[in-house]
């Protein structure tokens, strides 16, 4: 349950007095489970804190919010986890093994509080043989040492997943290891930059103070030579990180913006070793560590990233590492990337069928909301052909497999080159845009000042040329868009838009087309209406449905349950739950039944719900009642949300159901928008780029895998999340789906950040017009170039960080 | 005057050891999570006593991160 969610049902539970659940703050529908006084909510969060009490563990309880509790997975299976046993797994899950000790690092998506970081540091007391446990919160990881002799992987994933912290282990984790911190070499950068540039400044000021002349000549000379000491380092290392896009660019013949700022440094630095060793000046050393210092920050504010969320996720971050492989009549388990075509296997209750496969047995009952984002069972009998990305639902099943993972219906989606090609396809930066032009220009007026001053002396025209250059060096230019696309970013962050960098903000701003999916996109996956046709129910019966829905965890039963009005406090008995039919049991001495038709035994031609709705039938003791259909809803406040976008771009609703949601997509999008029907993935991502053929600037925003091709072919993917933490493919940007009205707010912010940027472009201009005319006039000292670099910096920093402060207020974001 | 030429020697001296304050910070891997240190330096009791196995893998531990 997510945290914003979780408080609001505690504060409205709060109101009415309803008692919560000690573990986790759901609301508890009576206090049959109860420990001393203490409610839980289930069997589950009641077992966990019976575990955490017998350990003295419940400070888990007081340190940050209270109930801060995971509900732990019902149907905890822990033969699920048997391939860690496996000796090859070990070592590709393990970063560190030493004999008896081996450290592993855990992605725990479900963490979320003070309270998780408390317990899942104490691991230790909860096992001796775990010896040390460390949260790194901002990536949802923990590190966890332990003696190899006294608990083994298996056993320490199967001990984080009692507690209710499963780690989330997946093909893709392996297989990438780990992200290493990139921000390191940069961190380095700044500190030597920033010592540097303390230190010159230092230095330079009895040249700027002491009237000319005065300063005594080896004071001059030591100044200089320890300031080309200091600034050694800065241009060697910290200049690297323009110099190397710069020459990267120069070979693929681009002009980034990089290359007229190292043209700018070379030129500072040049002439200031010149000036240094010929003794004919000071330099301008404390302006090229100012300006190297204030470009990294401006890097580095750039660089923000949201270490807990994956921009990069494909189908490996879902498919399981290991599959059970059955041979004759042993079952074994192998590596998912040995599975080949014709091999016999075993999928478990909530397992995922890794590739498209024919059902040899069992009834399978395949739950696609991984794939689709919609949360219907789909029933499969023997000889049926299953897709890859369902999770089974229910009994094991026996599969064999028909297609590689790889070519499989859903992944081979994966195939396509939009996955191969990289960042090409995007749109061109408008700063490196500009540069093109920049350069030339300023490279032009260099030549220009310089052939002028060439009638003076040749000395005089070195002087101007390179006095350009410095001057000219666009360093204001490059400090606006990472300052202002950096502010919007966080600012998008705070209002749950997560924004995988700030080109993607720049992307934004362009779009004039926005293309959705609809099923998990404009219909949200949970929270349907629940409709009753059939025979009218008594309250009595009411109470024994409502009693007997309390009993399941299942997403149908609790929708029941919720909706339904009145007590529930009957006495259930044999109680029966089979997974993917329905749950039947004796309530107060009646038999009852819910669940499918055939589960209920409701004849073929019993009352149908309409088509776009999940049925539930009933039946007590033997009659069926009637049916019970839970519809999809679209999300809140779409009306407003469809009238706004329709004004501004051309909207497109790709849906990958049939039409017959037609009607009232037409009247959230009106008559001009195009609405497509039964849309396979590719037939999404075909459309895409057919729209981006046009020349239009496409925005896609989908949620499921199966928008993942889509998500990539556009210039900006959105993927709309229930929980940010746990599913989203690969896409530019994730929106948390309670956020979702305010899209179109978003998109007008993106916008507005960019005319920020475009003024704070004029700006940099207007600064660099004054100093080319102290260039060209060779009138440009030290001095000036002291004063006028940092103020430009500063000064566009300052504006575009106060603009989209202001702008985001003007939208209402915060 | 010419003592400042000591002066100033002396000043780079002490800017010298914090650079290099700065730089062990990020090599020890200070500035990679800046959240939980601040979270878990709140948490009121002592952590069970801690074998001598624990500063060993400590050790380890430590040795892996700058290994990074």
């Amino acid at each position: 349950m997510n945290p914003t969610e979780s408080s609001a049902t505690r504060a409205t539970a709060a109101v009415q007095g309803t008692l919560l659940c000690h573990h986790c703050g759901d609301v508890c529908d009576s206090a049959d489970i109860a420990i001393g006084g203490l409610a839980f909510c289930c069997n589950g969060c009641k077992t966990v804190y019976e575990l955490l009490s017998a350990k003295n563990l419940c400070t888990y309880y007081s340190v940050d919010q209270a109930m801060p509790g995971l509900t732990p997975k019902d149907h905890l299976y822990t033969r699920r986890y048997e391939f860690l046993d496996d000796e090859s797994v070990a070592a590709q899950l393990l970063d560190f093994s030493d004999g008896d000790m081996a450290v592993a690092t855990f992605n725990v998506p479900a963490m979320h509080c003070s309270s998780c970081i408390w317990l899942l540091e104490r691991m230790n007391s909860l096992h001796p043989g775990v010896l040390k446990s460390q949260v790194h919160f901002p990536r949802k990881e923990v590190t966890i040492t332990w003696r190899r002799s006294a608990i083994t992987l298996r056993e320490v994933v199967v001990l984080m997943t009692s507690i209710g912290y499963e780690p989330l282990i997946s093909l893709q984790s392996a297989v990438e290891k780990r992200r290493h911190s990139t921000n390191r070499q940069l961190y380095y950068r700044i500190g030597i930059a920033g010592f540097a540039f303390g230190n010159v400044m230092l230095l330079s000021f009895p040249e700027y103070l002491a009237p000319i002349g005065t300063l005594p000549a080896h004071f001059r000379a030591f100044f200089g030579i320890v300031n080309l000491a200091l600034s050694i380092p800065v241009f060697f290392y910290s200049c690297w990180e323009f110099f190397r896009p710069a020459w990267i660019g120069l070979k693929q013949r681009h002009l980034p913006i990089d290359v007229p700022i190292s043209l700018g440094i070379v030129m500072l630095f040049g002439r200031s070793v010149y000036e240094i060793l010929s003794q004919t000046g000071p330099g301008f050393l404390d302006s090229f560590c100012g300006l190297i210092f204030f470009m990294l920050i401006g890097r580095i504010f750039q660089k923000k990233s949201y270490d807990a969320l994956s921009f990069e996720r494909d189908f490996r971050s879902y498919f399981p590492l290991w599959v059970t492989l059955k041979d004759q009549d042993r079952e074994q388990s192998i590596p998912l990337t040995k599975l080949k075509v014709g091999d016999r296997i075993v999928v478990r209750n909530l397992e995922l069928i890794p590739a498209d496969a024919v059902l040899l047995r069992g009834e399978a009952n395949v739950d696609y909301s991984f794939v689709t984002g919609e949360s219907t069972l789909v029933p499969k009998r023997s000889g049926d052909m299953i897709y890859a990305g369902g999770r089974q639902s229910g009994q094991a099943i026996e599969l064999e497999v028909l297609k590689d993972i790889s070519q499989s219906y859903l992944t081979r989606l994966w195939n396509n080159d939009v996955f191969t090609k990289d960042a090409d396809v995007r749109l061109p930066l408008l700063i490196n845009n500009i540069s093109k032009y920049f350069t030339a220009v300023v490279i032009a007026i260099a030549f220009i000042a310089g052939a002028f001053w060439l009638g003076v002396g040749a000395g005089a025209a070195t002087m101007v040329f390179t006095a350009v250059l410095i001057v000219a060096c666009p360093c204001a230019l490059a400090l606006s868009s990472p300052f202002a696309f950096g502010s919007a970013q966080r600012i998008f962050g705070n209002n749950q838009l997560y924004v995988k960098n700030t080109e993607t903000i720049e992307a934004l701003s362009r779009i004039d087309t926005v293309v959705f999916d609809k099923t998990g996109t404009l219909t949200r996956a949970s929270l349907p209406s629940v409709e009753y046709h059939g025979t009218p129910l008594t309250p009595d019966e009411r109470m024994k449905i409502k009693s007997l829905a309390r009993q399941s965890a299942h997403a149908l039963s609790r929708q029941l349950f919720s909706t339904l009005e009145g007590p529930a406090g009957l006495p259930v008995t044999g109680y029966d739950e089979a997974a993917g039919k329905g749950i039947a049991a004796l309530v107060d001495g009646a038999m009852v039944r819910i669940g499918s038709r055939s589960w209920t035994g409701a004849p073929a031609d019993a009352v149908l719900p309409p088509q776009e709705h999940s049925a539930v039938y009933v039946a007590i003791d033997g009659s069926v009642r009637g049916v019970f259909s839970v519809a999809n809803n679209y999300r809140k406040g779409l009306d407003t949300l469809a009238a706004t976008l329709r004004e501004r771009y051309t909207c497109v609703v790709l849906s990958g159901d049939d039409d017959r949601e037609e009607a009232t997509l037409r009247g959230f999008f009106g008559p001009e928008t195009e609405l497509r029907f039964s849309q396979t993935p590719e037939d999404k991502m075909r459309r895409i780029m057919e729209l981006r053929a046009e020349g239009r600037h496409v925005l896609m925003v989908g949620d499921g895998l199966n928008d993942a091709g889509a998500l990539k072919a556009a210039q900006v993917g959105v993927s709309v999340s229930e929980d940010i933490n746990t599913f989203s493919p690969a896409c530019d940007a994730i929106l948390s789906a309670d956020r979702f009205h305010a899209f179109p707010r978003f998109l007008r912010y993106a916008a507005s950040s960019m005319t920020i940027v475009h003024t704070s472009f004029a700006i940099s201009f207007a600064y660099n017009i004054v100093g080319l005319t102290f260039a060209v006039m060779g009138l440009l000292s030290p001095l000036v170039s002291a004063i006028l670099m940092p103020v430009s910096s500063v000064s566009v920093v300052a504006f575009t960080t106060v603009a989209t402060r202001l702008m985001a207020k003007r939208e209402g974001l915060h | 005057m010419d003592v400042m030429f000591v002066l100033i020697g002396f000043s780079l001296l002490v800017a010298l050891v914090f650079l290099g304050a700065f730089l062990w910070a990020v090599r020890s891997g200070q500035y990679e999570d800046q959240y939980t240190p601040s979270v878990r330096m709140l948490f009121e009791e002592k952590r069970p006593a801690e074998s001598i196995e624990s500063t060993k893998e400590d050790a380890i531990q430590t040795e892996y991160r700058s290994k990074e």
